[in-house]
């Protein structure tokens, strides 16, 4: 069963990038890429401190990382191979302790040799940050119990327990490694400072402008990076992005354009610019606020999610908008990711609408809630928000409840959430690597997480992903993952998961050597990039 | 973003004084004869404001109703103006686009050119420290950038037409008390006024039966161009997508985001809605020039 | 006229407090903060120990009664502090974003007065004739045109043109250069935009141009001059334009510092750099310090221009000051 769900997978992963036909040329050196970020300036460059791909796009090309998405097949969610290690290790100790070996001759930019003290250094900033330090992603290491480097050539985690979780956490795209004397001397330096080891070294940053890098020669890849240089160009404004590409102005943006400017594009410049495309790590999910009547009758949760018709309206909105995929809380291409026979079991998934929707006109009618109207919070973004937003109420509509949007600007729609002045929210939820059982904890119980504005308890849920968590033997693991989504998204109907992300990166077709991966932060140190000009 | 006020002083052009026939059209005849251009404003803008009105009977589709087997059509017989990314029909959309602009120009410049009126008559009526507050109040609105008003606007309140028209209305109040202030400073000191003062008539009785009618000609004027000036502030504000909220249509919103990315496949989605500001406010300022010349005696002996 | 002087300046300081109490306001009402912004914004997900680490480092976590003291503190030694989004000074924040929109302001300036004075000149001259009826549709038509639709179909225009032409789309370099570095590459990315927000004010200049000149051409001594048989181009050249021109230059002049503030929605159009897109940003980001830098930047050009205008009238007119 599982190795037919991933041959399937992986049919699909060739298709998508048999666009890109860079199988066999070999890479060309020279030149300089120019690329847009598509957002405003980052608050800092340090990514063991901030969460936006802005600092990812502009600084991982500085950086190495221990462990990484293999840069090669990054559309698969479990192959990890090593950046600064020299062999990606096997647990020992029932899983629970894992050592890695530190590449030789290592340098940062700065001539002074990488050794696992600065490996250890970076990690332990990031795991178990000073009082009063910023490290965003902590939670995902909540497995972790010591980090240690014995030797200089030698680093150890040591887990609490075995899991799953932890190596795709590991390679974690913001986990640069940092220069040991340098953090102690000053842990905020890396905020406005470049000093890494990577392909690239620093060579300019105007803020809210542009970034860039050249080539480092003492690179420990061979022959890599193939580029001279790198420049980055922000440009928050969609429109100018799309011009930029047309006018060859900028050669490639990696985050994502919707369909309509894939199409544009296309249309406009034929051969010139190729595309790839990829489910995203990113969905778009309707939270419900049980602390509002009568969304706490998990009747009328219920027939919320019956109303919605996916599978006919998630292609017709994939036609506007970045979105494609019907799919759980489990990131689709993952081998934890409910089949689609698991998944039509799943309430509001079925394949006969208009069964779900009597259903849920009958769920309404027993609560006494035939009359049903809210408002939905939603986040002033149009993609995908406004568009997911604009047919989730149009659904609503098909069962008799009359839904109007609320749109925000980010700072007060987060306001919102944490202070629960809302009945109902359509969020986003988005990962870097795909690790379902982390990426998930945004529906765990709000005083498990922080991050669940819907304000429930429930001991069943956790002992369900409990299992999943401690679960090693992958069959199991799958049937685990699947009781404990079937739970969110139907018996208790906490969750709605309306669609998953979708990818879109169009450019010019003489960029090669990149390829697309499920989440718009991986993958971005362009090593591997070359200019076929 | 700079809504400031275009400091028109116009005549009219092809100024006719010829002995005036009577009745009502040839009043009309006559006053076309004599300012043709604020005819064409007046056309221009009953047009939209007909269309505004009677939108409901005008529209051929719902302006909000999704359809996604027609997306980004370009204009044909059944969508005589085309349809944008969410298959709406543009033509229904600029019609009750109309409504919405009326409604944000019409109130922004009402209550905005009210409450300037008020505290331009009351700051120069009764001077020292009143007036020497207010202005310094006023000197404070005025400056302020209008986009950071209305960015705090929106952040607080959400975004939405009656948000949109406090933020629009907000720095209009200063200009026109300004304005209104200088003109009722002027007659304060002549001597009927004096005369008033010292039969001891009431404060709003010479304010009403005196100050207030020498200040209606620049009143009157300005107003004109403030609704113009409010319909594009409303445009501008939607373009930053801090305007009037999906899915009401209203002309700016229908500029902002899909527009733009539309732009060069779908140059219908972007076009039609800047024309209808454009003409829109076009009109309003052709009719304020004309009215200018109709209501300003000085303009009117040249 | 001392005693006028300096009354009107020190009335400048309390419009200033008050701005900055309003500014201040304003910001703290809207909900969330920047911490919020910062760490959420990505749809990712964070601890509540993040967002308090956050507070703590900004300082936002302090009474608001500190933070305003600080802020006016601040403001009376010209120390704006370190904007909260970046961690930089917000002088510096500021100084490398004004290059671009006081480049863009000055160009637009330089085509709206390029325009305005002869076509308004010209209008006054052939008043009611079809030259005039044809300029004055052209400055009505400037006014009522939202800049950042014209800017919009401009690049189309700009694209689909070259692509026409040549085959390969072509638009002006999208990262900024100073023009002392490369002039040309500034020129074109500069030009679109100039003229976009030059077309408006030429507008609004060429109707005061045109006013101020009909005013003129019956001043008494426009008759003499051409009593006295003067050639029409002296005229014109030397006693009438010299003369309509003061209230040209006011109006140019006010609506310049006027410019520097309101080119939001242009550089939002084009992708430019500069001070405007810093605005709407740093109160997106709520970024407070920034923010209420920003405002009282523009605010103080706003102010002192405008007090300027009123000693500049003063001057000429002494009824003013002893009312």
């Amino acid at each position: 069963m599982k190795i037919a769900v991933r041959a399937a997978l992986a049919i699909a992963a060739t298709a998508l990038l048999a666009d890109a036909g860079q199988a066999a040329e070999s890479p060309k050196r020279g030149g300089t890429l120019t690329y847009m970020i598509p957002s405003d300036a980052p608050p800092s460059l340090d990514g063991h401190r901030e969460t936006t791909y802005a600092t990812a796009h502009t600084a991982a090309p500085f950086y190495s990382v221990l462990i990484r998405i293999n840069p090669d097949n990054p559309a698969s969610t479990t192959d990890f191979v090593c950046d600064l290690c020299t062999e990606m290790p096997q647990p020992t100790d029932a899983g629970k302790t894992y050592t890695f070996r530190i590449r030789d001759g290592v340098k940062f930019h700065d001539g002074t040799p990488l050794t696992a003290a600065d490996v250890t250094k970076s990690w332990q900033e990031i795991v178990f940050p000073d009082e009063g330090l910023l490290s965003p992603r902590q939670s995902n290491f909540m497995m972790v119990d010591k980090i240690k480097a014995p030797d200089p050539t030698t680093v150890v985690f040591s887990l609490k327990y075995a899991t799953t979780a932890f190596l795709p956490a590991l390679a974690d795209p913001y986990a640069w490694i940092y220069e040991k004397a340098i953090l102690d001397k000053d842990p905020h330096w890396y905020e406005k400072n470049v000093m890494g080891s990577g392909p690239f070294k620093f060579a300019g940053y105007e803020t809210g402008q542009s970034i860039e890098g050249v080539r480092n020669p003492d690179y420990y890849r061979q022959g890599q990076p193939y580029l001279d240089g790198f420049k980055g160009i922000y440009a928050a404004k969609q429109a100018t992005r799309i011009d930029a590409l047309r006018s060859d102005r900028a050669s490639i943006e990696f985050r994502g354009l919707p369909p309509a400017a894939r199409d544009e594009l296309k249309a406009a410049l034929g051969d010139q610019i190729a595309v790839q495309e990829s489910d995203w790590n990113c969905g778009s999910v309707v939270t419900i606020n049980e602390k509002v009547k009568p969304f706490d009758d998990v009747r009328v949760r219920r027939a919320l999610t019956l109303a919605i018709d996916r599978w006919n309206g998630v292609p017709a909105l994939s036609k506007i908008a970045d979105v494609r995929t019907v799919g759980s809380i489990v990131f689709p291409g993952d081998p934890l990711a409910p089949n689609k026979d698991e998944l039509t079991t799943i309430a509001g998934f079925g394949t006969d609408i208009e069964k779900s929707r009597a259903e849920a006109k009958r769920l309404l009618k027993e609560a006494g809630q035939e009359n049903l109207s809210f408002e939905m919070l939603n986040r002033d973004v149009d993609q995908p928000y406004k568009y997911v937003g604009i047919w989730a109420v149009d659904q609503w509509s098909k069962i008799g409840i009359k839904v109007t949007q609320k749109m925000m600007p980010t700072g007060p729609w987060m306001e919102t959430e944490r202070a629960g002045n809302f009945s109902v929210d359509l969020q986003a939820n988005c990962h870097a690597v795909v690790n379902p059982l982390i990426d998930v904890q945004p529906y765990l119980p709000s005083s498990v997480s922080a991050q669940n504005y819907g304000n429930y308890e429930d001991s069943e849920e956790m002992a369900l992903y409990g299992k999943a968590l401690h679960e090693t033997d992958p069959q199991k693991q799958h049937e685990a993952m699947f009781r404990f989504a079937k739970h969110v998204m139907d018996t208790q109907a906490h969750k709605l998961m309306m669609a998953w992300w979708y990818r879109i990166v169009p450019y010019r077709a003489y960029v090669k050597g990149w390829k697309i991966s499920p989440s718009h932060y991986i993958n971005q140190d362009l090593a591997t990039v070359w200019l076929d000009r | 973003m700079t809504i400031a006020a275009p400091t028109p002083t116009g005549t009219a052009v092809f100024a006719d004084d010829r002995i005036p026939p009577r009745g009502v059209v040839a009043s009309t005849i006559r006053f076309v004869r004599r300012q043709p251009v604020g005819s064409i404003g007046i056309v221009l803008v009953a047009l939209f404001g007909f269309a505004g009105l009677f939108a409901d009977f005008l529209a051929p589709y719902n302006p909000t109703a999704n359809d996604f087997t027609a997306m980004t059509e370009a204009p044909s017989w059944a969508h005589w103006l085309g349809t944008d990314q969410l298959g709406r029909d543009i033509l229904s959309r600029i019609l009750f686009g109309a409504r919405t602009a009326f409604v944000v120009g019409l109130t922004s410049a009402l209550v905005g050119g009210f409450s300037g009126l008020v505290l331009g008559v009351g700051s120069a009526y009764f001077g020292g420290r009143i007036d020497l507050v207010l202005q310094r109040l006023l000197d404070i609105l005025m400056s302020f950038p209008l986009i950071i008003m209305a960015l705090a606007v929106v952040s607080i309140f959400g975004t939405g037409v009656h948000n949109v028209i406090a933020a629009i209305t907000i720095p209009l109040i200063p200009r026109c008390a300004r304005v209104v202030r200088s003109s009722a400073l002027a007659i304060r000191e002549v001597p009927y006024v004096d005369a008033a003062r010292a039969l001891g008539f009431s404060h709003s009785r010479i304010i009403l039966a005196h100050m207030v009618p020498n200040v209606v000609a620049p009143f009157l004027i300005m107003l004109t161009s403030f609704v113009g000036q409010a319909i594009l502030a409303e445009a501008s504000l939607s373009y930053l997508g801090l305007g009037v909220q999906e899915p009401v249509a209203a002309w700016g919103l229908m500029l902002q985001g899909g527009a733009e990315e539309y732009a060069s496949t779908a140059p219908w989605i972007a076009v039609f809605p800047g024309l209808a500001i454009m003409l829109t406010v076009f009109g309003i300022n052709l009719f304020g020039d004309a009215l200018r010349d109709v209501l300003d005696p000085k303009l009117r002996e040249r | 006229m001392h005693r006028y002087l300096v009354s009107r300046v020190l009335l400048v300081f309390p419009t200033l407090l008050g701005a900055a109490a309003l500014v201040f306001i304003l910001m703290r009402l809207i909900p969330g903060d920047i911490c919020l912004v910062r760490l959420g914004s990505g749809g990712t997900s964070f601890s509540a120990a993040a967002l308090a680490a956050c507070h703590a480092e900004i300082g936002i976590d302090r009474p608001w009664w500190l933070q305003f003291l600080d802020f006016i503190w601040g403001l009376a030694r010209f120390d704006f502090g370190t904007s909260m989004w970046s961690g930089k000074p917000v002088i510096q924040e500021i100084a490398s974003r004004f290059p671009v929109s006081l480049e863009v302001a000055v160009m637009a300036t330089l085509i709206a007065i390029a325009i305005a004075i002869p076509l308004g000149t010209i209008s006054a001259l052939k008043q009611n004739t079809w030259i005039d009826l044809a300029v004055r549709t052209f400055s009505i038509a400037g006014i009522a045109t939202p800049s950042f639709w014209l800017g919009i179909m401009s690049i189309l225009l700009v694209l689909d043109l070259t692509q026409a032409i040549s085959g390969h789309p072509w638009m002006p370099s999208i990262d900024y250069v100073p023009l002392w570095k490369d002039p040309i590459r500034n020129l074109s990315i500069v030009m679109l935009p100039a003229i976009t927000v030059g077309y408006r004010y030429a507008a609004v200049s060429m109707r005061m141009t045109r006013s101020a000149m009909l005013e003129v051409l019956r001043e008494d001594y426009i008759r003499t001059a051409r009593a006295k048989g003067l050639l029409e181009k002296i005229v014109i050249n030397r006693h009438a334009l010299k003369n309509a021109l003061l209230p040209v230059v006011t109006v140019i002049g006010i609506e310049f510092a006027f410019l520097i503030g309101g080119l939001v929605v242009t550089e939002q159009v084009f992708n430019l750099n500069g001070i405007g897109r810093l605005m709407v940003l740093s109160v997106q980001n709520q970024d407070y310090t920034l923010t209420q830098a920003l405002v009282m930047l523009v605010v103080t050009i706003a102010i002192v221009s405008n007090m300027l205008v009123d000693l500049f009238y003063a001057w000429l007119d002494p009824r003013i000051r002893l009312a």
